[in-house]
């Protein structure tokens, strides 16, 4: 009966001019603009302090090559460093320097890399809006609150110090892939990963700032940007007595807490993908104006030149 | 004389469908070779099962290797990933557990009454109004019941209005949410039961003196019972392997919940929470996450089944 | 239409064909039970409305054609769901493609060439019952480890995520067809036996061309159901920043789901505002292709 095959004639074809129309879709967008224009994937991985600024850059570097695609993914400092160094990323993002564990892996799969200090960074300790006993803080009471030894016996804000009120301690923070996570906890308990193992930990730092934000008495650890970010849920603290900003991170005096954010970049993958060098010579050419952009800490003078040396010995 | 009996003519064909092929005339090869691919296609589902058994397995067997059967089954403290780690699974079951059981207290109480309704009281057009509509809420997307719960339920409901004493991140808000989203589930397979019930029964129960209500209660629902717990089952089955809405408002610290208004790890938030991180093949991490698959599905799968024998006993009723 | 009041009158009244009626329905625990039936049913749809209702409130300034052309961006005052709905397009279509003749194969042998009796294709029945209720993340295990064994190494790939949602949403089509097949009559098999055509031919030009309509309606409901899924295409790597269309089966994507889940993981306002207003293009999607659904099985289903 002709109905029947005209009705699977019909269905076949919606299928097939769907896929069609899929392929079309596909193709890159807004045309390429002037003849010689770059494409192909950069792809990118590693710590959540850092990727807000490599998607700021990302985002400002499609304006000038819209056909090159970026990607950033969060596994962590520790985990972009793993994928990093199986060849799998062409540029890691770190909150820490490399570890010698992790160098070693990556010379043994042949990877070698340059690493460019991209931004500065205040790793802030953030308690609730509502929170106002706790804004002054020393090394020794967040090694109190955070310490391995604290698991399960500090719960409380009176047990870090007797004039706090009776507020239950709601910790969250980086969890183990982070180099927030390592940085935290090598400056404030002395070792990096000892930690109290009964807290919240995320890749994602969004989800630490919701958490704090959430409880009375939360207290959790990021990147100063995320502070800005979000200035009307949390606060940051002062830590022996220097509150993070952009100055006090740039000369030092905010310690043990400020630290520079780092980006790897595989060196074959800058000089056999042109996308690859485009993508990087635009993050560091262009790292100041977009550290502002993403609220970051810019790099001071000195470390402007010094990644500018280190690009061009890439190239 | 062939035993072939299609070609003589009279009552000769069977009732139920001829199952071998009758060769009439030349052999048809390309008919044979489809046939084989039909049959693989088939046990592409067998395939599927020996597939997730292995993949779950294999880590798994690597995963007791290193930790001990007893302390993953019994241990309360799950702390896999630090340098001091733990392996126990108990915080994990227990959140689970408790989403479960406060969707349960939803949607047994939400779901029934629908059932009841429709297969009872309801007139045919009603019914078919509200049928659709119920049927909505199965497919509105887990994350977006995630969002909800998160956003509204926890935020403005739990925290503004009511001023319970609650964080970001609630067991209680991930509960109940999942207990609307297991409602169609629990109502229409227990609906299928009752509608199921053959009408003498009720024609009996009314012709001795009862209501409507005495009817349900006394009559059809003992009689649709092993439906509505296959129902029940299956709703438990959904609630225990959902995971968007866990993940996103039950919060991911691994603790040992003791109040519904605290925030909890289950399971399915763990195996996602733990991918969104980074772990290489081989390494314990990457094998943690098939362990709890494993024992997710091992648990699943024994609740299907208890269900399935439910639903086998009241179809073959009556 | 009738109007609510005679509804709820009619409850009480018992104009439904079976029972009730009588003063017995007016006891006072016979209403209080009607009341609380009521009540299970409102609750339920108020909740389904709530929830309609908060996202449409806190996505409404997010509606603009930016959602559809925008990239995700830092800010949410830039970003769009454009990768997101492209990639659900490219997801979704590459798993139609694996799996619904997959599915359709699998049920006409279950249905029309296997033996039943036979304890293994028994196995087979109750096993694909089984797996149409596995936690969809297992799923999700189950294309990791598969990816993996094939040394394959970003796995969030295009193919990667269909792969995974290919096979969760196989035993809903298998059950689906083979409930399609099944009300096709037998008297239409036995006459095409009868004229002479084999089993096969009597499968394909008979059976099947009457089960269309069960089994697209059966297909897109199982294809709208993969829309929603994100669990799956969590463990495989899916949540990375997005800021390109896929463009091809090993591309690089993400998904409204996944989008969604980003979205509603950031603390800023805004971002839950488009998280709400991308909730709201999925939901519209949806309702599309159940809308669809239904209207191919009232339309062409055959009355036999």
């Amino acid at each position: 009966m002709s109905t029947k095959y005209s009705k699977i004639a019909a269905f076949t074809a919606t299928f097939a001019a769907a896929a069609l129309l899929l392929s079309a879709c596909g193709g890159q967008p807004t045309g390429g603009g002037d003849g010689d224009s770059l494409s192909g994937p950069v792809t990118s991985d590693g710590s959540s302090t850092v990727a807000p600024l490599a998607e700021a850059a990302a985002d400002q570097f499609r304006s000038v090559e819209a056909g090159i695609n970026v990607t950033v993914a969060t596994s962590g400092t520790g985990g972009g460093f793993k994928t990093f160094c199986a060849g799998e990323t062409d540029i890691s993002n770190a909150s820490r320097p490399i570890k010698d564990e992790e160098a070693a892996e990556c010379a043994a799969n042949g990877i070698e890399f340059t690493e460019i200090v991209i931004a500065n960074d205040g790793l802030a300790v953030v308690i609730n809006s509502a929170n106002d006993w706790a804004e002054d803080l020393t090394v020794e009471q967040l090694n109190t609150i955070w310490a391995p030894e604290s698991e399960g016996v500090i719960t409380n804000w009176n047990q870090v110090d007797p004039s706090f009120p009776d507020v239950p301690l709601a910790l969250f923070g980086a969890g183990t892939d982070s180099g927030t996570f390592d940085y935290f906890t090598g400056a404030i308990n002395g070792e990096e990963g000892a930690i109290r193992a009964d807290y919240s930990p995320s890749e994602d730092d969004n989800i630490t700032v919701q958490g704090v934000a959430g409880e009375p008495g939360g207290i959790g650890f990021f990147g100063l940007s995320y502070v800005e970010e979000n200035a009307d849920l949390i606060k940051a603290v002062t830590v022996n007595g220097v509150y993070p900003t952009v100055e006090t991170v740039q000369d030092g005096t905010y310690t043990p807490l400020g630290r520079p954010l780092f980006i790897y970049v595989a060196n074959t993958s800058y000089t056999d993908k042109p996308q690859v060098k485009a993508f990087v010579d635009y993050f560091v050419e262009n790292a100041e104006s977009i550290a502002e952009a993403a609220l970051f800490v810019p790099l001071t003078p000195e470390q402007i030149s010094t990644a500018a040396e280190e690009l061009a010995s890439l190239g | 004389m062939t035993t072939t009996v299609s070609t003589q003519g009279g009552p000769a064909v069977k009732p139920d469908r001829p199952t071998t092929s009758y060769f009439i005339g030349r052999p048809r090869y390309g008919e044979f070779a489809i046939r084989i691919f039909l049959r693989v296609a088939a046990g592409v589902t067998i395939f599927t099962t020996v597939g997730i058994l292995v993949a779950l397995a294999i880590p798994s067997i690597g995963f007791f290797a290193e930790v001990p059967f007893v302390e993953f089954l019994f241990g309360t403290r799950w702390a896999p990933r630090f340098a001091d780690a733990s392996f126990g699974v108990v915080p994990l079951v227990t959140a689970t557990a408790w989403t479960t059981l406060l969707a349960l207290l939803v949607a047994v109480p939400l779901g029934l009454g629908a059932a009841i309704f429709l297969a009872e009281y309801a007139k045919p057009w009603l019914r078919k109004v509200l049928k659709p509509i119920l049927e909505v809420l199965a497919g509105v997307p887990t994350v977006v019941y995630g969002f909800f719960a998160l956003q509204f339920v926890q935020s403005t409901v739990l925290r503004e209005w009511l001023q319970l004493p609650t964080g970001a991140f609630s067991v209680l808000a991930a509960g109940l949410v999942m207990g609307v989203m297991i409602v169609p589930t629990i109502a229409s397979i227990s609906e299928d039961a009752m509608s199921a019930v053959p009408n003498a029964l009720r024609q009996g129960s009314a012709a001795l003196g009862a209501n409507r209500m005495q009817t349900t209660l006394r009559v059809v629902i003992p009689a649709a019972l092993s439906g509505i717990v296959a129902a029940i089952v299956l709703g438990v089955s959904r609630a225990v392997g959902e995971t968007m809405i866990v993940a996103i408002a039950a919060g991911n610290q691994a603790r040992l919940v003791a109040n519904p208004l605290e925030q909890g790890q289950t399971m399915t938030g763990f195996i996602a929470n733990a991918a969104l991180g980074d772990s290489r093949v081989g390494s314990i991490e990457y094998d943690t996450l098939f362990a709890v698959g494993l024992l997710l599905f091992l648990i699943t799968l024994l609740i299907n089944f208890i269900s399935i024998r439910f639903v086998r006993r009241f179809r073959e009723a009556y | 239409m009738r109007t609510i009041g005679s509804a709820i009158t009619g409850s009480i009244r018992g104009e439904h064909p079976i029972a009730g009626g009588g003063n017995g329905e007016r006891r006072p625990a016979a209403l209080i039970f009607l009341v609380l039936l009521w009540l299970s049913l409102l609750v339920a749809i108020g909740v389904l409305i709530t929830l309609i209702v908060t996202i449409i409130v806190e996505g409404q300034g997010q509606f603009s054609w930016r959602l559809f052309t925008e990239y995700p961006a830092s800010s949410p005052d830039r970003a769009g769901a454009r990768p997101a709905i492209l990639g659900s397009a490219w997801v979704i279509a590459t798993t139609a493609v694996m799996t619904i003749p997959l599915g359709i194969a699998a049920a006409v042998h279950l249905e029309e060439f296997a033996d039943k009796k036979n304890w293994f294709n028994r196995f087979v029945e109750l096993n694909v019952q089984n797996l149409a209720a596995v936690p969809s993340i297992v799923y999700g295990l189950l294309a990791l480890a598969f990816l993996s064994m094939l040394g394959v190494r970003d796995k969030n790939i295009v193919i990667g995520g269909a792969l995974a949602l290919s096979l969760l949403i196989l035993p809903v089509i298998i059950i689906a067809t083979r409930e399609a097949l099944r009300s096709v009559p037998s008297e239409i098999r036995q006459g095409s036996l009868a004229l002479g055509a084999t089993q096969w031919q009597t499968v394909w030009r008979q059976v099947l061309p009457s089960a269309v309509p069960g089994i697209a309606t059966g297909s897109i409901l199982a294809l709208s159901r993969a829309l929603g899924e994100a669990a799956p295409l969590l463990v495989l790597g899916a949540l990375v920043f997005v800021s390109f269309d896929p463009n091809g089966i090993l591309s690089g994507y993400t998904t409204l789901p996944i989008q969604i889940f980003n979205w509603t993981g950031r603390p800023q306002e805004g971002f839950h505002q488009l998280a709400a207003a991308t909730s709201v293009l999925l939901l519209v999607l949806l309702v599309v292709m159940n809308g669809l659904a239904i209207f191919i099985r009232n339309k062409f289903q055959k009355r036999w």
